[in-house]
């Protein structure tokens, strides 16, 4: 169309113009985000530190905030309140019947701890706190789990330097991990086994929802 | 026992398993005599156009709802709901009973307030409005989005009763949106950016990292689910589409994205949404969803109610691309057919599978066996346990066995 050079069709060849596709690349859509906005939004951390705001609280002071905004849910001493998040111990449990995932037993860093406070909690409060009461909070945490004595301070500067436990019991994605056609071949279709007995089943434990809530 | 297949009529093959009992030919289902009247809603005019501004289903069909279980979670605010595949066919889920999980309830959404920044390892960090994004070149696909959780509950054997419980944290939408490549674009991506942090703009404000070649591949910003807007329970005005991957990546109510040379190991990447093995180490970034299947009728809550003509009925799907076959079983592994396939058959979305039967109202244990075009074999759950003990939570795409009952009740077991 736009190799046209008739003028009886010039009109329509500029209107084409003014409605020509968009090519990828800039839009001209979207304004520039300024430094002072980006603060406001971009509060996540990393585990090397990056996204740290100033501050430093102690464990004392984060027993005190503790307990006035997070027990009443996950429990004075990070035990964790009914169904609520179990927020201490469960150390050398992770390879057992039951284990108990906590900040000390399995998250690999600490960082986590303090973006994910900062994003979403207290529950139903979140982004509330200030970066003193996170440090303080998490101070508290890492003294509940055994991971920084009674006298304890968490600060932007010595932040990076408590390693997690847990640290190093991670790795990478090895699925797929059953064996694939590739591997093993066309999966049987006939006569593929002599007896077929029930092994397991929901009735005898029971749990499903009956009727209907509300 | 007559069974039709993807090859036509396979005559005897369950009699092979149990010694050959004649099929019962109940013949139709319809009601005595007397049942052919004219009924009220003949007799009478219904309501006008626009009465239901917003049309709602039949009120005889008031039990195909979400459900929940309660012993789950502590609150609603952070829990789930289940999608009642039981009660759907065809492979594209309604938008009302679309699963929800939600980690800080409901964000309702302003959408003129609305606004999604890019920010980190770009050369112009950028902020769009709602209007920005839907004036970009726009992308419409089918998929699939699976909870990692999804069967979770069944690591130790059988537990809940019903596939809206043990498979219902799955939809399949038409999204409507834009490729995140071409927003990323207009930011810049500097060379030494590798990941990038999608993040919520609810009270959870959930954050997940991306590798930066999943983001340009085929990750969209979508912002209609099956021709209208999306849901607030599903991120209204605009959620992460990240194909084939865990749902948990699939960010709701998206307001910002971040360009970075690392993961950010967030607490949704490691205390949850990894898989802990037998010996206490744990698989990390375990993003892709495997092949699976499940019988969605008969089921628990769809049980057989007619002897005679059946029609068997389920879902597959693989987050590696297109599911390729789905053998079924009627006698516990012993013989599998091939179901049959209804089209359409797409790449990482739901692929509706039937199989019709001559039900003689013998037990039966029917299981479903998908098989994806990477050649991927979806494993029992013995297998999966084998290989990865039982305290792993996510990612439990074992094989489903349901049991009909003489009865045509059907309850959900494991066999040997
Ligand atoms: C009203 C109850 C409530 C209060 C108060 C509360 N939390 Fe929570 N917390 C929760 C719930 C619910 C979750 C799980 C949310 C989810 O997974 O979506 C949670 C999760 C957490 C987790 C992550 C646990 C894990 O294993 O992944 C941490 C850490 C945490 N809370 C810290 C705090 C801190 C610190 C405070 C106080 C400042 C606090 N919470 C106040 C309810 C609460």
């Amino acid at each position: 169309m736009s190799r046209f050079r008739n003028t009886a069709l010039g009109l329509v060849f500029s209107a084409a113009l003014l409605a020509a596709p968009a090519l990828a690349g800039d839009l001209g859509l979207g304004r520039v985000a300024t430094p002072e906005e980006i603060a406001v939004w971009d509060i996540d951390v990393r585990p090397d530190g990056k996204g740290l705001p100033e501050g430093r609280g102690t464990v004392a002071e984060g027993e005190e905030i503790f307990i006035e905004k997070c027990a009443m849910c996950h429990g004075e001493f990070g035990e964790g309140v009914g169904r609520y998040p179990v927020l201490a111990g469960g150390q050398d449990t992770l390879d057992t019947e039951n284990p108990v995932k906590t900040i000390g037993s399995y998250w690999p860093y600490l960082s986590a701890a303090f973006d994910y406070i900062r994003h979403a909690m207290p529950f139903g409060e979140p982004q509330s706190l200030k970066p003193d009461e996170i440090y303080a909070i998490i101070a508290y945490l890492l003294y509940l789990n055994d991971l920084m004595d009674e006298d304890g301070e968490l600060s932007k500067e010595n932040f990076t330097s408590f390693r997690l436990p847990n640290e190093n019991g991670f790795f990478d994605d090895p699925r797929p991990d059953t064996p694939t056609i590739a591997e093993k071949g066309e999966p049987c279709m006939k006569n593929c086994k002599q007896e077929v007995k029930i092994v397991k089943r929901a009735r005898v434990i029971d749990v499903t929802p009956e009727g209907e809530e509300e | 026992m007559t069974i039709t297949g993807r090859r036509g009529f396979l005559k005897g093959s369950l009699a092979a398993m149990g010694g050959g009992l004649a099929a019962a030919a109940t013949g139709g289902t319809a009601r005595a005599a007397g049942d052919i009247k004219v009924n009220e809603w003949m007799k009478t005019l219904g309501e006008g156009v626009v009465s239901r501004p917003y049309g709602l289903p039949s009120e005889y069909e008031s039990h195909v709802r979400r459900r929940w279980v309660e012993w789950l979670t502590a609150t609603r605010e952070s829990s789930v709901s289940f999608t009642p595949i039981q009660d759907l066919d065809g492979i594209v889920t309604p938008n009302g009973l679309c699963f929800e999980r939600h980690h800080g309830g409901i964000a309702e959404v302003d959408p003129s307030e609305y606004r999604l920044m890019i920010n980190g390892l770009v050369e112009k960090p950028l902020i769009f409005t709602l209007d920005d994004l839907k004036r970009m070149p726009r992308v419409n696909r089918f998929y699939f989005l699976e909870c990692a959780a999804n069967s979770g509950m069944e690591w130790r054997g059988a537990q809940l009763n019903g596939c809206q419980y043990t498979h219902g944290m799955i939809h399949c939408l038409q999204y409507t949106g834009v490729a995140l490549k071409t927003v990323l674009e207009q930011a810049g991506i500097r060379p030494n950016g590798k990941w990038i942090l999608a993040e919520g703009g609810d009270a959870s404000g959930l954050d997940r990292s991306i590798p930066i070649e999943k983001a340009l591949d085929d990750c969209m910003l979508a912002f209609a689910m099956n021709g209208e807007a999306l849901r607030p329970e599903q991120g209204y005005p605009v959620r992460l589409v990240v194909p084939g991957w865990e749902g948990n990546m699939w960010i709701k109510w998206i307001r910002r994205i971040e360009v970075g040379d690392e993961p950010w190991h967030t607490r949704e990447e490691t205390s949850k949404y990894t898989d802990l093995m037998e010996d206490g180490r744990s698989r990390r970034f375990t993003w892709i969803m495997d092949a699976k299947s499940v019988v969605t009728s008969p089921s628990p809550q769809a049980p057989l109610k007619y002897k005679g003509v059946n029609v068997l009925s389920g879902l597959a799907w693989s987050g590696r691309g297109k599911v390729k076959r789905v053998d079924v079983t009627f006698d516990g592994g012993r013989n599998w057919v091939e179901a049959e396939l209804a089209p359409p058959v797409l790449s990482r979305c739901l692929t509706r599978f039937h199989v019709n039967f001559e039900w003689d109202g013998r037990p039966l244990l029917i299981q479903s066996r998908c098989i994806d075009e990477t050649g991927y074999i979806q494993p029992t759950k013995d297998e999966l346990r084998a290989v990865r003990g039982t305290n792993s939570i996510y990612h439990n795409n074992g094989i489903q066995t349901w049991h009909v009952m003489a009865s045509g009740e059907v309850e959900n077991v494991e066999i040997s």
